[in-house]
Parts: C-alpha cells; sequence; structure tokens
C-alpha cells in the first residue's frame, strides 16, 4: 500500500497522503480557486460533502468532478477552470 | 447500439442508504438478526459526516464500535455509489465513477443524514469561506490547517464540535460567533441537567476550546478578500468590526436531506421525513432513521438506526425496548432545534448584489423580484443548477418563505448513459 | 364586480398571449392579460425555444419564415437574458435516403429566398464534430435561432404593460363570455373581444375545441461549451411529428449560450399526468446517443415535461371562433409556438383591426375546420 500518492494538477506534480481527495491535492497545487462560476468568479469548495459543486474539476479528461469526493490515485491528471 | 459503461448487480435482503451512525447502526442491528445488509454511500468511506475518516484516523470510541458491529455481521459497502432512481419495486440504480449498479433489496433504510444550512452575505463566495462542517470534512480530507488562522461562525453545536477538532488539528480559532442569543443557550445549558452524557460532553468540549472566545448574538456582516478570503466582519450588538483570517467556518445549522424519501413517494413534513414508531415511513418497506427524519444529533441518530435495522430485520419486539428512551433523546432535540432557530437579524444579511444561487450566480435584488419558486426558476434561474437546490433551497425558504418543490429524476445529477435503461438491470417489471 | 372595460382581453400568459398583448398594445388597444400562474410557465417554459422554418406545408413555411424575420428584426433589441442566438439548424441525414429529403428541402428553401447549405459527411462532421462518423451529411439553415422561451414572454409583457396594458396576474380565468372574462375569484374583466391563448387548456375555456395535449420529455445537462454548435434535428423528426397515434421519440439537441445541452424530443397522445417516465426518457436518450455517443458522458442535471397543444391539421388556431362573434383564439402551436408566437400575434391583430395581413390567414383560421366538417 503506498504512502504518498502523486498526481499532477494543473501541470504541477504534487503529493498527497493516500486517503487524500482530489481537493486536498488542488490546494497542495497552490490554487485557491477550483473554477470560475457563471459570472466568472473564483470559487472553491463550500460543503466538503459533495453536495454544492463548486469543487468542480476535470479529471483524467472528465469535466465537472466534484473533487471532494473522489480520492486521489497515482498519475492522475487535474485540471482546474482557468 | 448503445453499450453502457460498467454495469453490476447486487443483491442483499435490507439496503441502507448512507452511511453514517444512524445508517451503521441500522446495518448492523439488521445484520445481526441474520439479514444480508449492504450499505450504499456517495461518499467514498464509511461514518458520513461526524464520523468522516473514521476507519482511518479512529478518534471517537463509539465510531469504532459500530464499525466493528458493523464488520463482524458482515455488513458490505459499496462507497462512492450515488441512488438516483427506482426503475422498479425492489431495484434501485446507483451511479459510481464507472458506471451504474443495479441494487436488488427487499426492505430500504434510508439514513442520507443532514447538509448544512448556508445562508448568504456578501463575500460568502469567495474561496476558503465554507461550511463549519465542510472545512471539517476537507481537513479530514487532508487539507492542512496546521497554522491558519480560523474564524468559525453561524449557529448550532456543530460549531464548537469543528472548532474543537480544527484546533486539535493545529488550527488556530480565533473566535466562535454563534447568532443564538445568550439567554437561549444558558437555557439549553440547563436543559442539560438531567442528562450526564450530555454534560461530560458539554465540559470536554469547554477544556478544548479553552481561551477561545465563543461570542453569542454574534454573526458575520461579510467575508472580505479579492480572489480569497483576507478578513470577516462581525457583528455583536452594535459593535462591528474585521477579524483577519485564512478561512471562515460557517453553518447554520442542518436541514435533512429528504430527496430521496420524496422522490421514493414517503410523506414528508415540516422538510423530515415522517415515520411511525418503528422508524417506517408511509411507504411499505421503506424505513428512514437519523436526522432526515429530523435533526436530532448523534445519539438520535444512533437510537433512530437501531430501531429501523431491527423493525426492518423483523426483530419488532427487540426495537420496542427502544422507542422509551428514543422519546427522551427527541426532547433533547426538539430543545437543540429551538435553542439555535435561526433569528430576523439574519434575513438581512444578503445585500441586493449579494449571490444566492451559486450555480447560475442570481443576486438577492433579482430573486426578490420574484413571487415563488416556479417563477423565481424560470425567470432567474435560480435552482436550476447541479445542486438542485441544496445549497440556496434552505437560505430562500429563511428569506423568502418560499416551500421547496416537488422531486423530479433525477434526483442527484448523474451522466445521461446512467438514464437510458440497460436491460441487463432492468427487467422492466413493475 | 366588473372591472373597467378594455378593447382585449387575452387569457394566458404565454409566449403566444404575451406576443398579442404586445401587438395589439402598438396597435393602441387597450389590453387586459390574465394569467393565473407563472408568465410563460406552460409549454413556453418547457419547449425547446427553437426558432426554425419549417416546410411540412406552404401553410407551415409561410407563418414560420414570417415569424422568423419578425424574430430577426428584434433580435438587436432583446435583453440578454432571452439568450436569443442565431445558431442555425442542422437537420441531419443519417442515410442516402435522408439525404433525397435535404436536396428537396434546399429546392424548396432556395425557391422561396431562405438562405440553406448542403453539408456532406465531411461537412458535416466538421460543423458538429460529435456527431457520430457515417451519418451521410444534413441541411444547414444558418438564419434559424434559438431563446429562452420564459424570458421572451416575460419582455413582450413587460413592453406591453409599458405601453399600458394590464397584467392581471395570480387569478385564473374560469368562463369566457361576451362580457369578457370572470376569474376565479369572481372579478370580470370586462372586453367586448377575448382571445383564449391557454395553449393545450384552451379547450377548458372554449368547449369542444380540438386541441389536444402532446406530451414530451426534456433534459438539460451541466455546462459543455462547444459540444454542440448548432440546433440539431434529425430528419426523422418529421416522421415522428407525423404520427397521430403512437408514442414518438426523435434526436433533437440545442446548444444554450450557457454551455448547457438541451436535449429533447418526445411525443406522446393521450396522456394527461405531468411526471416523467423513465421508459419514455431512456428511449430519447438512447436515440440521441446513436447521433452523438459522446452525450451520454454530459451530466444530466434536470428532466422535465410539457405539453404541446396540437390541432387535427397541425397548423395553428389564429382568429375568430366560429361560434362566438366576442371570442378569438391564438392556440394549438403544436411545437412551433415560440417561433410562430411572433406572427400569430400580427395576424390576431391584423383580423381584429382588419388590417391587411402579410400572409394569408386562412389557413389558420378556426372557421377552417368547422367549414370542412360541414363540407364533408
Amino acid at each position: 500500500m503506498p504512502e504518498a500518492i502523486t498526481l499532477s494538477v494543473n501541470g504541477h506534480s504534487v503529493t498527497v497522503p493516500e486517503g487524500s481527495m482530489v481537493s486536498t491535492a488542488v490546494i497542495l497545487s497552490g490554487a485557491t480557486s477550483f473554477r470560475r462560476s457563471v459570472t466568472k468568479q473564483p470559487r472553491a469548495p463550500l460543503c466538503g460533502m459533495g453536495i454544492c459543486f463548486e469543487c468542480r474539476v476535470t479529471v483524467n479528461g472528465r469535466p465537472h468532478v466534484r473533487s471532494c469526493q473522489i480520492p486521489c490515485r497515482d498519475g492522475m491528471d487535474v485540471q482546474t477552470d482557468e | 447500439m448503445y453499450k453502457p459503461m460498467n454495469s453490476s448487480r447486487h443483491n442483499c435482503d435490507v439496503l441502507v442508504i448512507g452511511g453514517g451512525p444512524a445508517g451503521l447502526a441500522a446495518a448492523a442491528c439488521a445484520a445481526e438478526g441474520g439479514a444480508r445488509v449492504t450499505i450504499v454511500d456517495d461518499n467514498p468511506g464509511l461514518g458520513g459526516q461526524i464520523w468522516r475518516g473514521e476507519q482511518r484516523k479512529p478518534s471517537a470510541p463509539e465510531a469504532a464500535e459500530w464499525l466493528r458491529r458493523a464488520q463482524t455481521a458482515q455488513v458490505e459497502f459499496i462507497g462512492g455509489a450515488q441512488v438516483y432512481d427506482q426503475p422498479e419495486k425492489g431495484l434501485l440504480l446507483a451511479e459510481n465513477f464507472d458506471g451504474v449498479i443495479g441494487l436488488r433489496y427487499r426492505r430500504l433504510i434510508l439514513a442520507t443524514g443532514a447538509r448544512e444550512r448556508f445562508l448568504p452575505f456578501p463575500g460568502w463566495t469567495l474561496p476558503n469561506v465554507m461550511g463549519a462542517g465542510g472545512l471539517q470534512a476537507l481537513v479530514k480530507s487532508g487539507l492542512p490547517i496546521d497554522g491558519s488562522k480560523v474564524v468559525v461562525a453561524g449557529s448550532g453545536p456543530l460549531l464548537l464540535a469543528v472548532a474543537a477538532y480544527l484546533r486539535k488539528s493545529g488550527a488556530e480559532v480565533l473566535l466562535i460567533a454563534e447568532q443564538a442569543p445568550q439567554r437561549r443557550l444558558l437555557a439549553f445549558g440547563l436543559g442539560l441537567w438531567n442528562s450526564p452524557a450530555k454534560i461530560v460532553q458539554a465540559i470536554k468540549l469547554k477544556r478544548q476550546l479553552a481561551g477561545v472566545p465563543h461570542l453569542t448574538d454574534c454573526w458575520p456582516l461579510a467575508a472580505n478578500g479579492e480572489e480569497r478570503l483576507q478578513s470577516v466582519t462581525l457583528r455583536r450588538g452594535r459593535k462591528t468590526w474585521d477579524v483577519a483570517c485564512d478561512y471562515l467556518a460557517c453553518g447554520f445549522h442542518l436541514v435533512p436531506n429528504i430527496e430521496l424519501a420524496a422522490f421514493f413517494g414517503c410523506a414528508v413534513h415540516a422538510g423530515a421525513v415522517q415515520v411511525d414508531e418503528f422508524q417506517q415511513t408511509t411507504i411499505p418497506d421503506i424505513y428512514c432513521a437519523g436526522e432526515a427524519t429530523g435533526i436530532g444529533g448523534l445519539e438520535v441518530s444512533l437510537m433512530e438506526g437501531r430501531i429501523a435495522g431491527l423493525a426492518a430485520a423483523g426483530r419488532q419486539e427487540k426495537a420496542r425496548v427502544l422507542i422509551a428512551e428514543r422519546r427522551r433523546l427527541h426532547r433533547f432535540a426538539d430543545l437543540l432545534n429551538r435553542t439555535f432557530a435561526l433569528r430576523e437579524e439574519l434575513k438581512s444579511l444578503p445585500q441586493p448584489e449579494t449571490i444566492v444561487c451559486r450555480c447560475e450566480d442570481v443576486s438577492f435584488a433579482r430573486l426578490k423580484k420574484q413571487t415563488a419558486w416556479r417563477a423565481a426558476k424560470l425567470h432567474t434561474r435560480c435552482g436550476m443548477g447541479p445542486c438542485q437546490g441544496r445549497v440556496c433551497g434552505a437560505a430562500i425558504e429563511f428569506l423568502l418563505g418560499w416551500q421547496a418543490e416537488s422531486v423530479r429524476p433525477p434526483v442527484f445529477p448523474v451522466r445521461i448513459g446512467s438514464l437510458i435503461r440497460d436491460t441487463t438491470l432492468v427487467t422492466g417489471q413493475e | 364586480m366588473t372591472s373597467r372595460v378594455f378593447d382585449l382581453a387575452i387569457v394566458g400568459g404565454g409566449i403566444v398571449g404575451a406576443a398579442c398583448a404586445l401587438e395589439a398594445a402598438r396597435a393602441g388597444l387597450s389590453v387586459a392579460l390574465i394569467e393565473g400562474g407563472v408568465i410563460g410557465g406552460g409549454a413556453t417554459a418547457a419547449g425547446m425555444g427553437h426558432i426554425v422554418v419549417m416546410d411540412d406545408s406552404e401553410a407551415q413555411f409561410a407563418l414560420t419564415h414570417y415569424s422568423q424575420q419578425l424574430w430577426q428584426a428584434i433580435a438587436p433589441e432583446l435583453p440578454s437574458d432571452i439568450e436569443y442566438e442565431e445558431c442555425g439548424t442542422i437537420w441531419v441525414a443519417a442515410d442516402e435516403e435522408e439525404m433525397v429529403e435535404v436536396r428537396r428541402k434546399v429546392d424548396f428553401y432556395q425557391a422561396r429566398g431562405v438562405a440553406v447549405e448542403i453539408l456532406d459527411e465531411h461537412g458535416l462532421g466538421e460543423a458538429e464534430p460529435n456527431l457520430r462518423k457515417g451519418l451521410a451529411g444534413g441541411l444547414l439553415v444558418p438564419s434559424d435561432s434559438v431563446v429562452y422561451p420564459p424570458a421572451a414572454a416575460r419582455y413582450f409583457l413587460e413592453r406591453a404593460q409599458a405601453l399600458g396594458a394590464q397584467l392581471h396576474l395570480g387569478r385564473a380565468a374560469v368562463a369566457l363570455s361576451g362580457e369578457g372574462v370572470r376569474l376565479n375569484d369572481g372579478t370580470v374583466i370586462g372586453a367586448p373581444v377575448v382571445v383564449n391563448a391557454t395553449g393545450s387548456w384552451a379547450p377548458g375555456l372554449t368547449p369542444g375545441l380540438d386541441v389536444q395535449k402532446r406530451k414530451g420529455h426534456l433534459l438539460i445537462t451541466d455546462r459543455y461549451a462547444g459540444f454542440v454548435r448548432h440546433q440539431l434535428v434529425e430528419l426523422g423528426y418529421l416522421k415522428s411529428a407525423h404520427s397521430l397515434t403512437s408514442d414518438s421519440v426523435a434526436f433533437n439537441v440545442q446548444p444554450r449560450k450557457t454551455g448547457q445541452v438541451l436535449i429533447g424530443s418526445s411525443r406522446q397522445y393521450g396522456v394527461d399526468d405531468s411526471k416523467i417516465e423513465a421508459a419514455m426518457l431512456s428511449r430519447m436518450l438512447a436515440r440521441a446517443e446513436e447521433y452523438m455517443p459522446g452525450i451520454t458522458r454530459l451530466s444530466a442535471i434536470r428532466t422535465w415535461t410539457g405539453f404541446r397543444a396540437a390541432t387535427p391539421d397541425k397548423l395553428p388556431l389564429i382568429g375568430p371562433s366560429p361560434g362566438e362573434d366576442w371570442l378569438y383564439l391564438a392556440t394549438g402551436h403544436e411545437g412551433l409556438g415560440i417561433t410562430t408566437s411572433m406572427g400569430t400575434a400580427k395576424l390576431l391583430v391584423d383580423q381584429l383591426l382588419n388590417r391587411s395581413a402579410q400572409i394569408p390567414v386562412a389557413p389558420y383560421l378556426p372557421s377552417r375546420a368547422h367549414e370542412e366538417a360541414m363540407h364533408a
């Protein structure tokens, strides 16, 4: 069982403890904004439990993934809205 | 010819939706009676909100106890799966990252829990303004909080629990702002006199939060910052002041998650699922336990879960024994909800340009021009985004008095592919 | 209790009623519009908001073309929340047989001054990369557009009100007569002429009217900018719209300005219940997948249904009722209410004021059915 997981956020390599959600990786990558609202305001996680949809990012090419609900996996490619 | 993503089948006697305290207790009690039991939850792990991460990092003995009991009784767990449809009696469809699962069951227990009530105020959409439970959940999911300055605000016993947890995790909790009036909190404290367990809990929290100002009659007026939160403006009486901080953990108590129950046709009253003495809903073979039947806290959830699990497994006599204790716990829950009721001043928190619907960026001013939910949805798009009104709905009910409308499928956003009938899963028998 | 008397009372605050109110107000009539629920809350809210020229018949072409040009003329003044977008329509041909139909349509439209373009398989793929490979081609109609209909209904009404029209919102009409419109609280809105523009509810106020409900399902996705660029409709759509008895689905998707994808379409006869039917939804989505396989990966946020108002000959009823001289009809628009709302308003007011109309009104006269029955 790996102790740490390495994935890519916006092209930058990030290492997180095993069991971390993708939201953790995004924050550790230095990004404060996860997505842009419909009027282009910066947004980040609000509810932490998968119902607010503010933490959405693109994971391995799949858009609108709730990062607070998805555990990190080695080699994941995560993109935020910018 | 349409080829669905991975689809799999799973059978059980008792299906429990939600793996928090109520769901765990229900599952364990049903399984201990010999039923084949499965818990399904949208979260990747068991524990719901309050026991999130307990499997990995145990800290609450009660959580360990129920996790152990469920495991011993061979309760199965399907995580990362969101239930979204009931194509025929005894069959639910759940969507996970890779596809769809067809879940066949005889009896259903809904333990869908609660979510935080968010109220809009200027700046509440800034990054690093989160729910109180929200920030706790993110820290449990790995967010580093060591050394960060946090203001905890809003309402409810959750604030204290969150503040204590954050402090233990290394955060500098600057203060706790509770909107409830001091006299109500004092009355609440006095109401604990006949509950030794609660008094012990209260003393423990007081110790954990020594030195952290706990301000009643206090609430946030604004969150300030450009690209993210930099400070919070607080009000208490006639005094207004700013507090520089890294995070604002703000939630105004809880609202039950009743959408699935409503979708299945269960009667809902005053925003909570109606149940009888055995936690059965108005739909035969569907039970409901925990916060979804009304906010009551951990002990109520466990008790209701136990009763539901026993009843669903045909062990009514064992369930009956617990009813008196549940009644007592409900009285405490009523006191809890009265204590943390929202004060009228909070209705003036949002300014005209404050965003109320975050999914569609609808301002309070635009919303106020409408007369009811349906008109608001059509003419502002409020509530038509992916959260399906879960974030803005409770706020709008408080601010404008509009009641939520009936639930239409999909009860949660799912891939279009999941809505195309997979005939290997769905036989088409009603 | 009778209120002041208006020249005209319009019942129904959908896009057709609203457009009629505006046109009547512009013509100098004093207008009352009665809506018991939400402005634009009926089929106006449910439908796809497609402004489309159709060639099913000369009469259908005349009305849709006339209306589409009226929309185009006001497009520059429309507020942004109406989301008017001239994205064009592509009628998608799956095979060579449907390409024959494409060529027929080209001849039809070109002969009548509508600019169109044939797309071959390659051209179709360029125009819409998310359509599956192997489709034969299509017909591009660049001047077709899409709107968000409830906002348009609201806009028409606001402009009508600015010209003096009175809106009576929240109390439903229960009876129409030569006195005017009686509301559910007993109030009578007095007017010598009443217009029934209540869509699929029209027979409730005008008994005997042959307007039937045709239920449709719709779905909208999360935001996927660029996934689809034009309104896409399969040529088989026409087969489904023609069927009088069986339930049918057709591939029909629309890009919204928000980047959301709006998916239809389905038609059911004789169903009164507005609840979502999962089997019908599944059929409709499966049909969409046959044309756009990638659509199955998009996130579905909401589904809903609506009732189109259908007449036996598929043309709307615009003009005086054959029975009562105080009653006019503006209903029965089936799936073309959004498009033809503007033309309907013109033709209705033309007839009210004995103005000469831009297109022949005979095909839409309510008396046409009456006369046919008499001559049968």
